[in-house]
């Protein structure tokens, strides 16, 4: 990514990604590999369709109400968090975000960070904002370590070095570990683990994301499967969570469908190895845990979202990742290309209330809305339709109101819309449909064998020598 | 399945059918056909095709020299005021009791799903739109659910692939539709292709505005039908053939898809 498309407003460039994407045989191969394997491991968690639908229906409805009620979960999670002494700190923007855990860094001189995985820290650019500040912050997730110590993003918000295939780690870790070459799945995975495990015990604070954020008991559910999860929450002396607004939910019983349905959806697995619950820091009387925990709770565009009745549906997601795993275009430029944190469908549903539309204008449009992403989704968001409605915001007049995002009208064109108005004359005027139906039949001689993009991969298409109006018309008569 | 390629894990997948079960009519005497503008222009035989089969059943059919199309493009464009302009002049033409059957799975979609979208802000029209949407029947599914359709196949013995459209498997069922019609003919074995249930990336604007990526699963969809071993391709909705046959001619494959009514007829005597 050119050091341009990281200025706020500037359009990310994802036109041209996704060709370099394309042209990647390795990507592809790695990709294709990697979603048809997720996808078949999901498809063996729900053997019932009619108890998926059930349950779909079920989780929709747990995220609906809890978005029903968020400001007030929201004030009931802060209370029982404070009181089981989590200290709860609210942040607006990313920058906010930043300096309230820059904040807890300074009090406590800390130098050293290790990070169980987080998508949140990754919207914020934590690792980035502290590095720039001398504090050295460590991933410990797997995959997160591997794409790191390249220095690049996650591409998948579940498994973020998916777009790497065991050689290429190999490689990776032989660079950078020092480490004997090999190719062996577990021997690479020991490496990591044992370079990490130092360090949660040099560790000076432990960041974590959270799953769900449970208002009546004041919990903080993490899942994982490495157990850096649980290391990350325990071994250091503070241990600061961060994530989105939209993550609480009511009460413990509503966890259950939601976590069900997260691990089945994401992983194919009927639960995580570990599922951590934190409700306080280390007690009295307690031998382990950390000192002091801290939630950071994001708002980051979120609000925008929440205000309009069907682009809140939004934030229902619980970031299982099925929906990229299922998406025919995220299988074939992978998450980089989206140039964004949150790549493949909810991606583009849920960046553009981040970054604005200008920002993120191509992104409603790269997708034929096939429907895939919206008939996987485990809490039922209309992926495809809110699409639409994203790229009806970005094609409005940026003055017209009412205003309901940020970078309203970013695909403004009124070239286009007058196409689309004489588009709309003609499909309106039986007049002027039939001239223009006369004209496509009559006149295909002329069609030009260059027609832009369409005839990269096709020959042109040819109209019939007569429509079906006509034959219709020959056949049934005039009605 | 020993025709097989080494499938992807979900390349028989199909999903079940995702829309509540409907209550059919018993067959009426009269309907409208919906023509389409895709097919309009660039399929009319099927069209014609589609009409035969209706008739064929005892059927009157009606056709609106009036209509035009059903308003998706500009509503996938985000274009929404002029799309229900545009849904606003065909819910004029197609009013009344006849069914309306439709040779296009997505065209058949937007009666059916997308039309309360369009007009949820006028309660008068939603009177019209919900009586378009109870009356409103893809092909195949008509011919099957309402028409009860018996095809006894008088062709040679040949192997098929099928592919249906994403929103209307997603929005019509029509997968479910399509493959029970197939299967009543004799002399046609259905082969599954790679990744069947995957979009071959069309999506109306979207092969023009993305279009390498929209390139890159035609591609591949091209490849998988190629590689099923079928030696006919059949799909029922004309955005897809548009799509397909364009990328195999461009391919200099003689291979092409065939409209489900069209591959119909053929088989049963009637062309």
């Amino acid at each position: 990514m050119s050091n341009l498309a990281d200025l706020p407003g500037v359009p990310i460039e994802f036109k041209r990604n996704a060709r370099e994407a394309l042209d990647d045989g390795q990507l592809r191969r790695n990709f294709r590999g990697a979603m048809d394997f997720l996808m078949a491991k999901r498809t063996a968690q729900f053997p019932d369709a009619d108890e998926l639908e059930r349950l779909r229906a079920f989780g929709n409805r747990v995220r609906a109400r809890a978005l029903s009620k968020l400001p007030d979960l929201l004030e009931r999670l802060e209370a029982n968090l404070t009181r089981n002494g989590v200290k709860v700190h609210w942040a607006e923007t990313v920058e906010e975000a930043n300096a309230i855990v820059h904040s807890i860094v300074q009090a406590h001189e800390a130098k050293n960070l290790i990070k169980g995985k987080s998508m949140v820290s990754e919207e914020m650019e934590m690792n980035h904002f502290l590095g720039e500040r001398g504090v050295d912050c460590l991933e410990s997730d797997m995959g997160e370590f591997i794409v790191q110590l390249r220095e690049e993003k996650p591409s998948h918000i579940i498994m973020p070095a998916i777009h790497l295939n065991a050689g290429q780690v190999a490689s990776l870790f032989h660079d950078k570990l020092e480490v004997d070459y090999t190719e062996d799945v577990d021997r690479l995975i020991q490496i990591g683990r044992e370079t990490l495990r130092r360090k949660f015990f040099e560790a000076d604070i432990g960041v974590s994301g959270v799953n769900f954020a449970i208002a009546e008991t004041g919990t903080l559910l993490l899942v994982e499967n490495e157990g850096n999860g649980r290391m990350s929450t325990t071994v250091p002396p503070v241990h600061i969570a961060v994530t989105g607004i939209e993550k609480v939910v009511e009460n413990l019983r509503d966890v259950v469908p939601l976590l069900s349905l997260l691990t089945r959806s994401a992983t194919g697995q009927p639960i995580t190895t570990y599922v951590n619950m934190i409700s306080s820091p280390r007690k009295a009387d307690e031998l382990d845990g950390p000192r002091e925990v801290h939630l950071v709770l994001l708002d980051n565009g979120r609000s925008q979202a929440f205000a309009d009745g069907a682009l809140r549906q939004t934030l229902n997601c619980i970031r299982c990742g099925a929906c990229m795993n299922h998406c025919p275009v995220y299988t074939r430029i992978g998450g980089h290309a989206y140039g964004t944190v949150y790549p493949g469908p909810i991606g583009k549903i849920v960046t553009p209330h981040m970054l604005g539309l200008e920002k993120t204008r191509d992104l409603p449009t790269a997708s034929s809305m096939c429907g895939a992403c919206g008939e996987v989704c485990p809490v039922k968001i209309p992926i495809p339709a809110l699409l639409r409605r994203l790229r009806e915001e970005a094609v409005r007049a940026p003055d017209e109101g009412p205003h309901h995002m940020r970078g309203q009208g970013a695909k403004y064109s009124a070239k286009e819309r007058m196409i689309w108005k004489a588009w709309k004359a003609v499909n309106t005027s039986p007049g002027l449909y039939r001239v223009a139906r006369f004209a496509g039949t009559r006149l295909r001689g002329l069609m030009p064998s260059n027609i832009g993009p369409w005839t990269e991969h096709h020959a042109p298409p040819k109209p019939a020598a007569r429509s079906l109006h006509e034959l219709a018309r020959d056949h049934l008569g005039d009605e | 399945m020993s025709h097989q390629p080494a499938a992807a894990p979900n390349a028989t997948r199909v999903a079940p059918p995702l829309q509540a079960p409907r209550s059919y009519p018993a067959k009426p005497s009269d309907v409208f056909l919906f023509g389409t503008c895709v097919l309009d222009l660039f399929f009319p035989d099927a069209g014609m095709d589609a009409i035969r089969l209706l008739e064929r059943e005892g059927i009157k059919v009606h056709f609106p020299q009036a209509q035009s199309c059903c308003g998706q493009p500009a509503y996938t464009s985000g274009y929404t005021d002029e799309a229900r302009e545009v849904a606003r002049a065909q819910l004029a033409l197609f009013a009344g009791e006849w069914p309306v059957v439709v040779p296009s799975g997505s065209c058949a979609g937007m009666f059916r799903h997308h039309y309360f979208e369009l007009f949820k802000d006028e309660p008068e029209t939603l009177r019209q739109v919900e009586s378009l949407a109870e009356r409103t029947f893809e092909l195949a599914e008509f011919l099957l659910e309402v028409c009860r359709v018996k095809l006894a196949d008088t062709g040679a013995p040949v192997k098929v692939a099928l592919h249906t459209s994403c929103s209307a498997r997603r929005e019509m069922n029509t997968h479910v539709h399509g493959r029970a019609l197939l299967a009543q003919l004799q002399g046609v074995e259905r082969l599954d292709h790679d990744h069947e249930s995957e979009c071959c990336g069309f999506g109306g604007a979207f092969s023009v505005r993305m279009p390498d990526i929209s390139g890159a699963m035609v591609k591949d969809k091209t490849a998988a039908l190629k590689g099923s071993g079928a030696a006919e391709v059949v799909s029922a909705d004309c955005g897809c053939l548009l799509n397909i046959n364009g990328a195999f001619e461009k391919q200099g494959e003689s291979l092409r898809g065939e409209h489900l009514a069209s591959f119909l007829l053929r088989r049963t005597g009637g062309k």
